[in-house]
């Protein structure tokens, strides 16, 4: 079982969530995050107010699947999100001790499994 | 001629400013439709439109489409405003009516914007609408009010149905032919940022209309009235078929649409405003909602990213408001300017028919060349990846909807940020 935690650029996350429907990647969670990677200086005037954003708008996304789907979960990530210009985010990959279905209460590979799809 | 008349020249005071308005106001109506990282630039889009086209009108525009030469084009004679002076035009201060003239370009002009927005590069949209006033604009209003051939072909356009919204419309398709989809168009869900600042901006567009419309009257008499009348009228019974249309198709009454609906009613009542009467502006502003209210929906399923749907709205209410003039005149309100076939004379139709012909092609034909004339000496369109950060910051440096975390004063000019964060993260 493993975490994939992935941040991106927000206009590329239409691009990667296709490409992770494609992957048959189903369930994953994301979020609005604003954080600081090695991009180039964003600079902005407002009347005689010049600032230098530190901060960029960038997405999480989170995405519990089993051992094997890690791979092809990581490149559909780097497909849909790669621009080749700094800034284009990380996949941090992490282990996870335990996932419950709430609505089942199944455990693990079985909770990350899809409905519909047989656990292998 | 006859003397300046203290109530004329109120009403086209007051006129004059409302027309004004209408250029912001088209700016919060097209700049709600966008995306939030393209807001600013479509609202400047309109906002610049106030200074280059307004200055350009004041320097060439008037006397290209003002000036006396031919039928085709006005003469240099008004140049750099020579010759505008405090002097009757009618019954108003000539200097006045330059000024109220000069709102009307500057609105076309901004028209315009719809069909190229979140993608065309600044600089070169602002090339392209100053030239556009003088070369497309001026030569078109020339013919219809200038003491060109269409209006001695007797064209009824009261205030601007061929000139203002079938030329812009016109030159809008053509812009967005040439300047090509949005990179995200019919790929991904394109959604409104503030749908409230659209209807604000119909709001005001309503209002400005009716100096738009009554102004036209140049004067403050009962044509100016049956304008006002008119122009009250028919977007009344647009937004009504149009609610009715929304609420049949799927059960709703969506607020974009109310909005669209308002200026789908003005455009097509504008032609015809001081023309026909009362309650056939109602039964004009009623059946305009139809074939607008579709070519929308058809228009989205196309690969013409014409974004906020200026043919939709402005080309398809434009004929059909000029055509329906051509129905609905009738000279017992028009003080004799003419019958539509309704009232039996079936030839004022095909002389409609004429005048929106002619403007699409000559708007057309123009605004092709000047665009790919463009093109030739810049890049008209914002590279993928500016486009994909949106052109507020990447045309103008700021952001519509920026919050103060992360931004550090730059101050005096000074590139290194006094504060020590972008260091001391990047050591860790």
């Amino acid at each position: 079982m493993k975490l994939v935690v992935a941040v991106i650029r927000p206009e590329r996350l239409q691009n990667v969530l296709e490409s992770l429907f494609r992957a048959r990647v189903a369930g994953l969670t994301i979020s609005r995050v604003q954080g600081h990677g090695g991009e180039t200086e964003r600079v902005e005037t407002y009347r005689g107010t010049t600032v230098k954003m530190e901060l960029t708008d960038k997405v999480r996304l989170e995405i519990g699947v089993s051992d094997h789907f890690v791979e092809p979960t990581v490149n559909a990530i780097i497909d849909g999100a790669r621009t080749g210009e700094v800034g284009d985010g990380k996949i941090f990959v992490l282990p996870v001790e335990n996932v419950y279905r709430i609505r089942t209460g199944e455990l693990d590979r079985a909770a990350v499994t899809p409905v519909g799809v047989q656990p292998d | 001629m006859p003397p300046i008349s203290a109530a004329d020249t109120a009403w086209l005071l007051v006129a004059t400013a409302l027309v004004l308005m209408m250029t912001p106001a088209l700016g919060f109506f097209y700049g709600g439709m966008v995306r939030a990282k393209n807001a600013l630039n479509t609202l400047m889009m309109s906002f610049s439109a106030l200074g280059f086209v307004g200055l350009a009108w004041a320097l060439f525009g008037y006397s290209v489409a003002f000036g006396h030469a031919s039928p085709w084009c006005g003469g240099g004679q008004y140049f750099f405003l020579r010759g505008v002076g405090l002097e009757a035009h009618g019954t108003i201060p000539h200097v006045l009516f330059f000024a109220y003239q000069g709102t009307f370009a500057i609105v076309t002009a901004a028209l315009i914007s719809g069909s190229i927005v979140e993608r065309m590069r600044f600089g070169p949209y602002i090339a392209f609408i100053t030239l556009w006033s003088v070369v497309v604009y001026a030569p078109i209003a020339h013919w219809v009010w200038g003491g060109g051939w269409l209006g001695k072909l007797g064209a009824l356009d009261f205030a601007g149905g061929t000139v203002v919204h079938i030329n812009a419309a016109s030159a809008a398709v053509v812009c967005a032919v040439v300047v090509g989809a949005r990179k995200d168009y019919a790929r991904q869900a394109i959604l409104p940022q503030n749908v409230p600042f659209t209807l604000l901006g119909a709001g005001l567009l309503w209002l400005g209309w009716f100096g738009f419309n009554a102004g036209s009257a140049l004067g403050a008499n009962q044509s100016a009235a049956l304008a006002f009348v008119n122009t009250m009228l028919a977007p009344i019974a647009t937004l009504v078929v149009w609610t009715l249309l929304d609420l049949t198709r799927t059960r709703k009454a969506t607020a974009i649409g109310a909005a669209t609906a308002i200026v789908v009613g003005l455009v097509a009542i504008t032609p015809a405003a001081g023309f026909i009467s009362p309650i056939f502006s109602i039964v004009l502003g009623a059946i305009a909602a139809v074939p607008s209210y579709f070519a929308l929906l058809y228009r989205a399923r196309t690969a013409l990213d014409d974004s906020l749907d200026v043919m939709a709205a402005h080309g398809v209410g434009g004929i059909v408001g000029a055509l329906l003039t051509g129905v609905f005149a009738q000279k017992a309100w028009n003080g004799g300017a003419g019958n539509g076939a309704l009232f039996g004379d079936f030839r004022q139709l095909g002389v409609q028919a004429v005048a929106i012909l002619v403007t699409i092609l000559y708007s057309a034909g123009a605004t092709f060349v000047l665009v790919k004339l463009l093109s030739l000496v810049a890049s008209l369109r914002a590279e993928v990846r500016e486009e994909g950060l949106g052109l507020d910051f990447t045309q103008h440096g700021e952001e519509a909807y920026s919050h103060g975390e992360g931004a550090i004063l730059l101050l005096d000019g000074r590139t290194e940020s006094p504060a020590p964060a972008q260091t001391t993260l990047k050591e860790a």
